[in-house]
């Protein structure tokens, strides 16, 4: 019989240490699948974030860089600055490019630096067990809102996709989501037109991606993926948003 | 014989003073003598220029490929040199966002290979130690140029020599160290910023230069040489960067070492290295060490006025020497070696006595040291100097 589904080749053949219902192994494969299909594998370097895909080079196979937390993209830049050659992109949690790196994101996008970012929102910080991210949801229980989100209190999720697309600088934004094998195929799409411009010199680009975390939610995987449909994207319109 | 007419000039200056018969000028046209013989053998250049731009000359000459920084007093003549020269010469100059945006670009371009630098002054510096810390984990070399302000908190613009412990100590959180060098002159600036990275190469780390402001802003006329071309990343020596993993397994950067018993193995690995930095890399200038009573010991900015009181006590006959710590990490300890317990030591600074503790870690009891400092703007004056002398002699 013939064999016509492979591994992607820019993973590396080994389990990953995300929870049962993570959203993040589905995002590292689609980023892999994309640099297969583009044939730069050899040419990328990922930037790896602080949270909970610290150790994404250990499943990516292509050269990578750890950052500082919410420093990404003030090292994507300089890489890409000093190599324009290669194709370099960042993977960043909620809490890594809206919290704490948030100038960064902002300085590079108003650059208009050559950038791919995949940008993860799981409204939660999940590697330190569950305290409320900037993109919480209003009324969203977490370790540090026991009451849930409230907006006097914590302020509102915060939509850096949408104030992004402000900037001049910054090509194109879409924000996905990992809910449903459909919403991963629109996933898929987005993260290669992402590339894809990076490949033709287009400027910033990000992916925001709307991703479970069962394990901080409390909820079990399905329950989460409906949590997205249900909750999260009303917040979180999908789409091209730039 | 013609041609070395500045040679013989210079030798027979250099007996004059040893005689004692050539007075203080002597010694600054000593200098100049010097000077005019290394430009003639080196083919060298001759500028007028400030310690701040000196430095960034230094690093262009070094091909430094890339800097990152953000404006602060008092070194901002160094990025506004680097904004006019690195671009021309098709090198990479961004004016940072902040202080951290500037340090984590010196990183990323460190780990793809190039030759990276960043400046600023002691808040900025504060703001920086994270990023250092990265550095020196993920074993990236950089060069890290801090002309020190007053402090503590914003402090005021005035030079000051108060962010010793924090240059020597590391400075972040960790367990490491940068090579820390401190120069005192224009001419030394810019010959240590090239210095700076051939070290940061050779070991793999972070670099500190640490400049105070006079030196920043003060002019003197240098000798440089022609300015190497930039590597832009394509350096064949540095087979770890980041630079695609074609026909090669991909490099990883980090410092993150999380599977048990790892971490420490970095941490030996980086304390072996520090070792064998402490046993090669120690660097001092000594004056009149072989007959000295006292032994002022000072560096950057402090040690010139030090110096001009050594040359006016010598002249006056006392018998005083002088130790210039030129590395501050590591520290010049072998040059504390006293030839008996009655030789006294005074150490000066734009501080509150912060490079002392090493003076005394060094002594470990076998002389007395003394201390004179001010800080917060003030420093202390050839007189006070003079002064202290004569009392604790």
């Amino acid at each position: 019989m013939e064999k016509i589904f492979f591994p992607p080749e820019s993973l590396y053949d080994v389990p990953t240490h995300y929870c049962p219902g993570c959203g993040h192994g589905i995002a590292h494969r689609l980023v892999a699948e994309i640099i297969d299909q583009l044939g730069i594998r050899e040419k990328t370097i990922g930037i790896a974030p602080v949270g909970c895909a610290v150790i994404a080079y250990d499943y990516w196979k292509f050269d990578c860089s750890e950052a500082a937390h919410g420093r990404a993209l003030a090292v994507a830049t300089a890489i890409k600055r000093v190599r324009p050659q290669n194709i370099v992109f960042t993977y960043q949690g909620d809490g890594d490019l809206a919290a704490i790196g948030t100038n960064e994101t902002i300085h590079a996008a108003n650059r208009g630096e050559n950038l791919t970012v995949i940008f993860i929102n799981n409204a939660v910080y999940g590697m330190t067990g569950g305290q409320m991210a900037p993109t919480t949801l209003l009324g969203q229980k977490t370790s540090t809102t026991l009451d849930g989100r409230d907006r006097q209190k914590h302020g509102y999720p915060l939509k850096i996709s949408e104030m992004l697309a402000l900037l001049p600088g910054v090509h194109y934004i879409e924000r996905v989501s990992l809910h449903s094998p459909q919403e991963v195929l629109k996933a898929k799409s987005a993260i290669r037109q992402a590339f894809e411009n990076q490949i033709n010199n287009a400027g910033f680009s990000l992916v925001e991606i709307l991703s479970p975390c069962p394990t901080c939610w409390g909820l079990s995987p399905k329950e989460s993926l409906d949590w997205i449909r249900d909750h999260m994207q009303k917040e979180f319109p999908l789409g091209r948003i730039k | 014989m013609r041609g070395d007419l500045p040679g013989l000039l210079h030798r027979n200056i250099q007996i004059s003073v040893a005689a004692g018969t050539v007075p203080e000028w002597g010694l600054s046209l000593l200098s100049e003598v010097s000077m005019a013989r290394e430009k003639h053998q080196k083919k060298l250049k001759k500028i007028l220029i400030t310690g701040n731009e000196a430095i960034a000359e230094g690093a262009l000459s070094a091909g430094c490929d890339f800097y990152a920084g953000y404006p602060i007093t008092p070194q901002n003549e160094l990025i506004a040199y680097m904004a006019k020269y690195m671009p021309e010469s098709g090198r990479v100059f961004i004016q940072a966002e902040s202080e951290l945006a500037a340090i984590n670009m010196v990183y990323g371009a460190s780990a793809a290979g190039a030759r990276a630098m960043t400046s600023s002054s002691s808040p900025g510096i504060s703001l920086k130690q994270e990023g250092i810390s990265y550095i020196a984990g993920a074993e990236l070399p950089a060069v890290i140029v801090n002309i020190m302000r007053g402090g503590p908190g914003l402090g005021n613009i005035a030079p000051a020599q108060s962010d010793y412990f924090q240059a020597t100590r590391g400075g972040g959180h960790g367990d490491y160290h940068t090579i820390v060098l401190a120069p005192a002159y224009v001419q030394e600036a810019y010959d240590l910023a090239r210095t700076s990275f051939d070290l940061a190469d050779k070991y793999r780390m972070p670099v500190m230069i640490l400049g105070d402001g006079f030196l920043g802003q003060m002019m003197e006329p240098i000798l440089v040489r022609r300015r190497s071309p930039a590597t832009k990343g394509h350096n064949k020596e540095k087979p770890w960067a980041l630079t695609g993993c074609e026909g090669r397994r991909p490099n990883i950067i980090k410092s993150f070492a999380l599977a048990e018993g790892a971490l420490e193995q970095l941490n030996l690995k980086l304390q072996q290295k520090y070792k064998v930095i402490k046993n090669k890399e120690a660097r001092f200038e000594g004056l009149f060490l072989d007959d000295a009573k006292i032994v002022l010991v000072a560096y950057g900015t402090m040690a010139r006025i030090a110096k001009s009181s050594l040359t006016r006590l010598r002249l006056a006959g006392e018998r005083v020497g002088m130790i210039r710590p030129i590395s501050l990490w590591p520290f010049p300890q072998k040059a504390f070696c006293p030839r008996s317990k009655k030789i006294k030591y005074l150490v000066i600074e734009m501080s509150y006595g912060q490079m002392l503790e090493d003076v005394q870690l060094a002594l470990n009891g076998k002389a007395q040291v003394e201390f004179l400092g001010r800080s917060g703007g003030g420093l202390p004056s050839e007189e006070e100097i003079i002064n202290k002398v004569k009392k604790i002699l």
